[in-house]
């Protein structure tokens, strides 16, 4: 019963504290800029995609349509995502040591292992509610002001098109294994608040690995080819998946498992060094 | 046969080859207002803090209520509320708010009019809306004995509350523990290097030094309270007179111009005083000096 009221906590403590709020604002502004610039000028940036494509396909309907829209801004804007969910769970402890509030917790009748506890859960809650918010503003709000419409993507084997009734559940499970991988930055940003009693070092410090792996898993280096696979930043992008035609449960079930790893070893980690902080100073 | 809600016996704790704290032996009794005194670092809040498990104990046993704090670590802690050293709060939420959170992780949840109940209690009603970061560091003391006080513990632990508070701040935080040792009849523990404040609040002592307990008992057995030294005020011109008179009643050690010291059994300065007034002799402070100070002095001496 008091893991539950922990998490209650750590939500209302997210909930009521500013900065949770400028993830939020961060999406709702960049996804209204991409909105407003694809209703303005967005024929004219597909007409250059398919110009390649028009001497031998001839496309009937509205290609760029609110599933298009979505899967565009789901293109852009998942990469930044990381910092704003980094922003607010890697102060989730460190931001209470610095505060003093750790040690005030620390002589109440809870263990460490349920406040941290609650803390990866309401992270991971609040993970959710950036991911289901860029749903709603992608897909939701994308397919209100341009319509519905068949999904014409584009990957590295070429021109995927997905018929209008086969896409929203598509969208489902990208929205899920794209959770499923920012969840992997929560809980990394909350194994390093463990370590850290400023705010900022946690944060820092989750951007800076995310960077290190992306270089690592982009650097077409022959030396980093036995770690890339088992790199988490390697699997930020398996959401694109659920875009294929037939789809590659084998590479998402590979992606899940590593992922998977990572929130155990994370997890781990963080118990291990929560366990023995110094939190009475 | 009083029922000892606080026993350690043996406490030792060490970081890295500083000995924070070697062989304590401490035993609080149920409704003792119970003194921790020591000079800074003597180990007052380390003892404290082993005792509420937030650090491990090296050697020794803790026990509360009867029961290990290692293996009923949950149980314990949600009959007891403490404050250990400054009060921390979350300042982007109001006092209420703060409340609210650690109310409901100190098993038992409070309902609202018990917050402000207790908001009320510490002489912070009306600010229950308000933001921590405007509090004073006086406001926020009190807060903090809100939230130690709001599931209603049977000991409350105050690790130095007087630090950092101003005079008036001081007399409030005093007055606020007497109401809790009178009215609700808690055990308290409390540590200070205050010896005033001790003398004042406690019924029983322990004095820690050098991370040993040096001495531990009643507070008026350890004084022998029986015994007071006062210090009278005269004007310079009757300084004469007055230490003539007093050689009758004992042995009187002249301080400056206008003061002298004295030992005298304290049913006897009534007596003293109506003698002085008698005699002519212009008195114009007889005051009781804290024989707490002394005995500190002189046992760390020792």
């Amino acid at each position: 019963m008091i893991f539950l009221y922990s998490t209650y906590n750590e939500l209302i403590k997210i909930a009521l504290k500013p900065r949770s709020y400028l993830g939020l604002a961060a999406i709702t502004g960049l996804v209204g800029i991409i909105l407003f610039a694809l209703k303005a000028d967005g024929m004219s940036m597909i007409s250059f995609v398919t110009a390649s494509f028009e001497q031998t396909l001839r496309f009937e309907g509205e290609v760029l349509n609110g599933n298009l829209v979505a899967f565009i801004i789901l293109q852009m804007l998942i990469v930044h995502i990381p910092l704003l969910v980094a922003l607010v769970t890697g102060d989730l402890i460190s931001g209470e040591a610095a505060m003093g509030t750790l040690r005030m917790l620390a002589t109440k009748p809870i263990s460490r292992r349920q406040l941290l506890g609650s803390k990866f859960l309401a992270g991971g809650i609040y993970t959710l509610l950036i991911v289901i918010w860029l749903g709603v503003l992608a897909v939701v709000v994308g397919r209100w002001l341009f319509g519905p419409g068949d999904l014409m993507v584009l990957n590295s084997d070429g021109l995927v098109i997905l018929q209008e009734n086969d896409v929203l559940w598509r969208y489902a499970g990208a929205f899920c294994v794209a959770f499923f991988a920012l969840l992997t930055i929560s809980n990394l940003s909350i194994c390093l608040s463990c370590f850290s009693d400023n705010s900022i070092g946690p944060i820092v410090s989750t951007m800076a690995i995310i960077l290190l792996f992306t270089i690592i898993g982009t650097l077409d280096v022959p030396v980093f080819d036995p770690i890339r696979p088992y790199l988490f930043t390697t699997h930020m992008a398996s959401w694109r998946s659920f875009f294929e035609d037939p789809l590659p449960w084998e590479s998402i079930r590979n992606s899940l498992v590593v992922l998977t790893l990572h929130h155990v070893l994370f997890v781990t980690v963080a118990l291990f060094a929560f366990n023995r902080k110094d939190i009475t100073v | 046969m009083s029922n000892p809600i606080v026993n350690i016996k043996h406490l030792s704790k060490h970081f890295g080859n500083f000995h924070a704290v070697q062989d304590v032996n401490i035993t609080v009794n149920s409704g003792d207002v119970y003194g921790f005194l020591g000079p800074n670092g003597a180990g007052k809040s380390t003892t404290m803090r082993c005792m509420l498990s937030l650090i491990q104990a090296d050697k020794g046993s803790i026990e509360l209520f009867g029961k290990s704090i290692q293996k009923h670590r949950s149980e314990i802690l949600s009959q007891v509320g403490c404050l250990i050293e400054k009060p921390d709060f979350y300042k982007y939420l109001s006092a209420f708010q703060n409340l609210q959170i650690f109310s409901r992780i100190s098993g038992k949840p409070s309902t609202k009019k018990e917050i402000l109940d207790m908001l009320e209690f510490v002489g912070l009603q009306g600010r229950e809306k308000d933001h921590v970061s405007g509090f004073s560091h006086g406001m926020r003391q009190r807060l903090g004995i809100a939230q130690t006080l709001l599931h209603q513990p049977e000991l409350i632990v105050l690790d130095e509350p007087t630090t950092g508070l101003d005079p008036q701040g001081i007399i409030d935080m005093r007055n606020l523990i007497l109401r809790l040792k009178n009215e609700q009849k808690k055990t308290i523990i409390l540590s200070s290097h205050n010896l005033s404040e001790v003398e004042l609040i406690c019924n029983r002592m322990v004095i820690i030094h050098k991370g040993k307990s040096i001495v531990e008992g009643e507070v008026h057995a350890l004084l022998n309270e029986e015994e007071q030294i006062i210090r009278l005020q005269t004007s310079s011109d009757s300084m004469e007179t007055l230490l003539a008179f007093l050689q009758n009643h004992g042995t009187a050690i002249q301080i400056n111009d206008n003061s002298v010291e004295m030992n005298i059994s304290k049913e006897k300065i009534p007596q003293l005083n109506a003698q002085l007034v008698h005699a002519g002799i212009p008195i114009f402070a007889i005051e009781a000096k804290r024989k707490l100070e002394d005995y500190f002095i002189n046992l760390l001496a020792s």
